[in-house]
């Protein structure tokens, strides 16, 4: 299990309106024999969990970080998640499971 | 298996289909690991065979799913085969040669929703590259590389080095910056199949190794974010095994073309197997009860020095097949490992490889390319006189 915590990200990439996307040749789905959401890439799965799955499975490279931080809130009312959610960004870009989407 | 990323302590599942759909294929590659009788396996699965196949291992757990071959493409209905995969969620891998392949096949792969390509090349130079391959086929590679990237693939290349080529190493990695790969895979011929018969010309030599590492590191430091080199020692030149398949019946499942469950694509020459048959029987059989996937599975069959080894959890004690070739008997430690009795035999090789290189011995017999025709006079020749490895 990659966990997010054990990684310490070493800049900051993302901010409100960066838009994030899953990066080509990795996908996230539901894995029923695992019972959680994992991401499949070339010959590997990396499990998710809970609070690392919710986020990424609001990145679809529509929304930005904002957008998704208010969807969290709209799903999980009364947390304080703001800062977990950018720390998150950063991580998964590190391990490169997301790139933020190019200024259109 | 290159970068296996699985988490290690998964329950025992079927995470890794590798489905070889056909033997045939247009190259004659002599490092190929396909058995040397591969033609006498004609009756290759049907689609719905297949179907079923995908549908059960998925079941099961199984989530990464490789088409190789022989060449896969050779099989026309693989668009409906990574159609029917990625709809039951399979992460689907292409390994081919690239033989086969056009825009109009690439764009249907696409559309089936196959998720990722490895092309795979013999040398960096027209030349070397026609005389392994033994075809005409490098400029056609270039192009489906090129087009693998107007896909929105990664760019994938796998380079299978050994003697003839590996002192071209700068050569092929000056072709892949040109090319812009993503990710190179400079792959070590792995010894079983037409690749063990062939073993004489292709074992590289240690000064060979010695020249050919430092160059793989500079390119690795030069390309850091933009391209990802992998690069091995043969596992000849260890003293420890690879930790092959990750264990027996551990997380990898091959079904050969006609039908034919293996923990490994190499483990058919075992003796005293009668691997089961697709056709007979549910994966779920085959993975579970299976006397033949439950063989080498824990550490129970294991011998000496294996079984009181501390490292044995780390390795499994190597390769089965390795062991049955280069010492006559599967429950062995894998020779790779200087722990085990019989290391001498993967030395000697070294160093028979570095006399003939040298000149001062030559090769018993000349290189055999992998086609058909070679496969028949083998099987012939084996009829009159089993050809049995030679205990060390
Ligand atoms: S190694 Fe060469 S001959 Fe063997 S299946 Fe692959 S491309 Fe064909
Ligand atoms: S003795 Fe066996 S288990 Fe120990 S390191 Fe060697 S191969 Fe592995």
């Amino acid at each position: 299990m990659a966990e997010a915590k054990e990684i310490k990200p070493t800049g900051k990439v993302y901010g409100a309106d960066s838009v994030p996307q899953i990066v080509r040749g990795k996908r996230l789905q539901w894995e029923e024999a695992q019972n959680c959401w994992v991401i499949l890439y070339p010959e590997g799965m990396i499990k998710l969990n809970n609070s690392s799955a919710e986020i990424m499975r609001r990145i679809d490279g529509t929304r930005s970080v904002a957008e998704i931080i208010s969807d969290l809130k709209r799903a999980f009312p009364g947390v304080e998640l703001d800062n977990d959610v950018y720390a998150f960004m950063e991580v998964a870009h590190e391990q490169q499971w997301i790139r933020p989407k190019p200024a259109q | 298996m290159s970068n296996s990323g699985y988490v290690p302590n998964l329950p025992n599942k079927p995470l890794w289909l590798l489905a070889e759909l056909t033997y045939a294929c247009p190259l004659q590659c002599p490092y190929c690991s396909n058995p040397l009788e591969f033609a006498k396996y004609k009756n290759e699965l049907s689609t719905d065979d297949w179907k079923r196949v995908l549908r059960e291992a998925r079941k099961m757990g199984a989530a990464q799913l490789g088409f190789s071959g022989g060449e896969p493409l050779v099989r026309q209905d693989l668009e409906e085969l990574i159609a029917e995969a990625r709809q039951l969620g399979f992460y689907t891998n292409l390994i081919t040669s690239g033989l086969g392949m056009d825009e109009k096949r690439i764009k249907a792969f696409k559309d089936a929703g196959l998720d990722h390509i490895q092309v795979s090349f013999q040398a960096s130079n027209e030349e070397m590259n026609n005389l392994i391959a033994g075809t005409d086929a490098f400029q056609h590679k270039l192009e489906m590389a090129r087009l693998v990237k107007k896909y929105d693939y990664e760019m994938v290349l796998c380079f299978v080095l050994h003697r003839q080529n590996i002192d071209q190493i700068r050569d092929v990695l000056d072709l892949t910056v040109k090319l812009q790969a993503d990710y190179v895979e400079l792959a070590t011929t792995q010894y079983y199949g037409w690749a063990y018969h062939n073993r004489e010309h292709l074992l590289p030599t240690r000064e060979q190794l010695q020249r050919a590492e430092p160059v793989a590191h500079e390119f690795q430091e030069r390309l850091k974010g933009k391209m990802r080199i992998f690069y091995v020692v043969p596992d000849y030149y260890e003293v420890r095994p690879k930790a092959c398949m990750n264990g027996w019946g551990a997380v990898f499942l091959t079904i050969a073309p006609d039908g034919t469950a293996l923990p490994c694509h190499a483990a058919r020459q075992l003796p005293g197997m009668e691997f089961p048959n697709v056709r007979q029987h549910s994966v779920e059989w085959i993975w579970n009860q299976s006397p033949d996937f439950n063989r080498f599975r824990g550490f129970e069959w294991m011998k000496e020095p294996c079984r009181s080894c501390p490292e044995k959890e780390k390795d499994f004690g190597g390769c089965r097949c390795q062991a049955y070739m280069l010492t006559g008997d599967a429950a062995n430690a894998d020779p790779v490992c200087d722990k085990s009795p019989h290391h001498h035999v993967i030395t000697d090789v070294i160093d028979r490889a570095a006399r003939i290189a040298a000149g001062r011995e030559s090769v018993a017999r000349p290189i055999l390319f992998r086609n058909p025709k070679n496969s028949r006079a083998l099987l012939e020749a084996e009829a009159k006189q089993p050809e049995t490895p030679q205990p060390a």
